[in-house]
């Protein structure tokens, strides 16, 4: 028991590490920026890193702490990318401060998301199986749809918004006033969004989802979900609510997932609805997978190293996208294969008792 | 033992790192291929007189690599054609961008990181879009070569097309079917996914009902649809139309043909430019595509085209298709814009900028895709649309 107690009580140590290294990983990139030393290409990187930790993150909290999988995470996306920028046009002459508008939008972008994420846990959470893998699978899908579909438009009389169902609607049917812009038309995109996300608004972000992804973890509810995960009957038998556990963990998933996304709108003055497909969804999968279940250190570390690795193997025109496969391939088996695990933690000793410390 | 793994693993990474380094080399010789560039490298000054680095930025990967590989390997015949001509040499560089937004702008920040000068596309329009905006900011001169979309250009005085823009390619069929099928019913199919078939259909079915057309049924699709279109083609059947309209890419197109074929259906088909590729689709009976009629600006039996196919086809042994036209022309009209702006190698690329935005407006440039090309500011290019109908297997003009 004193043992045990020992462990959690180390665990925090881990924690303190993260926020130090992407507190460092921050300073050292700003420092590097405002010498000049960045290149633009990088600079350019920056913000979508930024919105690809985050999604690894909140996936990695429904994957590996929960124990389901999320097939459609691109969707919560998409939903917090399209109401943020909706809500940031909307707002550019009132809230003429980006920052302030930055914020309102990235909140209602995770408010939007954390509502979509509840009204799919209602039905799905109950069941038993990868039920949850399949309704988001299908909710991917259809949030695209759906939104190839919304035309909206804004004005000073307010929010005009078509939803175009039988496709015979255009943007001229929004009857905006003079000054009134498009903000979605409908297929091709947010088109003409004034781009307002910032590295450091991306990197504090990450500092409130790993506060709020490790701290749930080592909190009651925490623990909770992870009970559920590896015995979900000996939960309930000692009287814990699945249900409401479950849907916890889902919605600040989703929420953060939301805010990941309005960061990733207001980063581009173009998007389109079918940039959140399934191979984003897969692709935040892959980053969670290889940084390692449950592991959010490591999801964070495969989330910037395979985003921008394909990017700086640009040189190698057509052969990066296959150099791009071999490294996930390797990195796969190198962090399963038991030898190589073995050898790594015989270079790095200390990470001996951390590994031990981590909920497995 | 212990000791081993370590000298192994050590030699294991030495041994990628060189791998990875030869593929290095291997890369930089691909891209490199100016004779002109290879020899200002190995003095060690990048730009030499008159030396321009111009970038392109188009899919050269995943599902519109098609258009991608055709706009580049079309401006790489004419980059190669003005190198060896003397005066104004280009240094020339493609990136790619995945038809992606996010990957475009990527691909733009390294064409920048290069020292880009002018830039050739985005080839398609959802990058376009995105990267406008940024190179607008940068002041940096983009000319696409098929980037259709009016928000390419909207409010960017550095955007240029070499193109139609999608409004003027459905007014244009709009007022073709009006005046040669006077009375007839049309249909129209379209994706409704996609900005592209989206924005032609739209100002085409404004054009019809401003001329008088009766558009009888309107059938849509999506990239998830768009291997079956039984329905649509029953539906124009039953809907009596006598004209259909395509505004779509070939690919599509051809299962619509294959279909209406398969259930007697034989109204005028009528495409656009993304119908041209139609007749050189592997797998694809050419003989369903006879009296198919489209919108086009390039056709490869044209005489004046002559020359460009016959390079093209030595050089990649396939017929080009009207994007790789399109690249052709995109660097043609840069290079006669620089002379026409009076620029040097040396200046920036804002400078650049700003003198090309002032002459192109004078510009008048015969291409492949069009005689007398000419520009207003807003970077819409006017030229006549030219309609061509298949017959045995070429475009003939009707």
């Amino acid at each position: 028991m004193s043992k045990k107690l020992k462990k959690l009580s180390g665990a925090p140590k881990r924690d303190y590490f993260s926020y130090l290294l992407v507190t460092a990983a921050f300073i050292l990139i700003t420092a590097l920026n405002g010498g000049g030393l960045l290149s633009k290409q990088m600079q350019g990187l920056l913000v979508p890193v930024c919105c690809y930790i985050i999604m690894a993150l909140s996936l990695n909290l429904t994957v590996g702490i929960m124990g389901e999988l999320s097939l459609g995470h691109a969707g919560f996306m998409s939903l917090g990318a399209f109401s943020g920028v909706v809500v940031s046009q909307s707002l550019i002459t009132a809230v003429p401060n980006d920052a302030l508008r930055l914020v309102i939008s990235i909140a209602v972008g995770a408010v939007v998301a954390a509502f979509a994420g509840f009204l799919i846990g209602l039905p799905v959470l109950r069941l038993r199986g990868d039920y949850l893998a399949i309704v988001t699978l299908a909710f991917g899908e259809i949030i695209m749809d759906v939104i190839n579909c919304l035309i909206v438009g804004h004005d000073a009389n307010g929010l005009h918004v078509i939803f175009n169902f039988r496709g015979d609607k255009t943007v001229a049917d929004l009857d905006l006033a003079e000054g009134g812009v498009a903000i979605i038309k409908g297929a091709q995109g947010a088109v003409g969004t004034k781009t307002i996300s910032t590295f450091t608004a991306g990197f504090i972000i990450i500092l409130i989802t790993l506060f709020i992804v490790l701290n749930f973890i080592r909190s009651r509810t925490g623990r909770a979900v992870i009970a559920i995960r590896d015995n979900r009957i000996a939960a309930e038998s000692v009287g814990v609510d699945v249900m409401k556990y479950k849907m916890i963990a889902f919605v600040i998933s989703t929420t953060l997932a939301g805010m990941a996304g309005a960061l990733y709108g207001l980063n581009f003055s173009m998007i389109s609805a079918d940039k959140f497909n399934f191979n984003t969804s897969i692709l935040v999968l892959v980053f969670v997978v290889l940084g390692g279940l449950g592991n959010m250190l490591g999801s964070i570390i495969a989330a910037t190293v395979l985003y921008i690795l394909p990017e700086a193997l640009r040189g190698l025109q057509d052969y990066r996208m296959l150099i791009y496969a071999i490294v996930l391939i390797l990195v796969m088996l190198a962090t399963n294969n038991p030898k190589v695990r073995n050898l790594f933690l015989r270079i790095i000793p200390k990470r001996k008792s951390a590994e031990g410390g981590t909920a497995k | 033992m212990k000791k081993y793994t370590k000298i192994i693993a050590l030699l294991l990474c030495l041994a990628m790192a060189v791998c990875v380094f030869a593929a290095c080399k291997k890369g930089g010789d691909d891209t490199d291929t100016t004779a002109a560039d290879t020899d200002a490298t190995v003095d060690g000054t990048q730009t030499a007189a008159g030396t321009f680095k111009i970038g392109l930025i188009g899919p050269l990967t995943g599902g519109a690599a098609i258009y991608g590989n055709a706009a580049k390997n079309g401006a790489q015949i004419a980059v190669d054609e003005i190198n060896a001509k003397g005066g104004i040499q280009f240094e020339y560089k493609a990136e790619d961008d995945e038809h992606d937004p996010e990957k475009s702008v990527n691909a733009y920040n390294t064409l920048v990181d290069w020292g880009v000068q002018v830039i050739v596309g985005p080839i398609t329009t959802k990058p376009a879009v995105a990267v406008s905006a940024e190179a607008y900011a940068d002041r940096i001169f983009c000319l696409t070569p098929s980037a259709s979309s009016t928000d390419v250009i909207d409010n960017k005085d550095n955007m240029f097309q070499v193109c139609f823009t999608d409004p003027n390619q459905g007014t244009a069929s709009a007022d073709y079917i009006a005046e040669n099928f006077a009375g007839k019913s049309v249909a129209v199919i379209y994706k409704n996914d996609d900005a592209y078939s989206q924005g032609i259909r739209d100002t085409f079915v404004a054009e019809a009902e401003a001329k008088g057309l009766t558009v009888a049924y309107e059938g849509t699709f999506t990239d998830a649809t768009a291997t079956d279109f039984s329905v649509q083609v029953n539906a124009s059947k039953s809907a009596g139309a006598e004209v259909v309209f395509l505004p779509m890419y070939y690919e599509p197109a051809s299962v619509i043909l294959k279909q209406a074929a398969d259930i007697d259906y034989a109204p005028v088909f009528f495409g656009v430019d993304g119908m041209d590729g139609i007749l050189t689709m592997e797998g694809f009976d050419a003989s369903l595509a006879e009296g198919v009629m489209l919108l086009t600006p390039f056709s490869a039996d044209d005489p004046d085209a002559a020359d460009f196919v016959a390079a093209y086809q030595e050089a990649y042994n396939e017929v080009p298709n009207q994007f790789a036209a399109d690249g052709y022309d995109a660097v043609y009209i840069i290079y006669e814009a620089l002379q026409a702006a009076g620029c040097t190698a040396d200046m920036s690329a804002a400078d650049i900028c700003e003198k090309l935005v002032a002459a192109m407006p004078t510009l008048t440039v015969d291409g492949l895709t069009g005689d007398g090309m000419t520009w207003d500011a807003s970077g819409a290019v006017s030229k006549a649309p030219m309609a061509v109908v298949i017959k045995d297997g070429v475009y003939v003009t009707p």
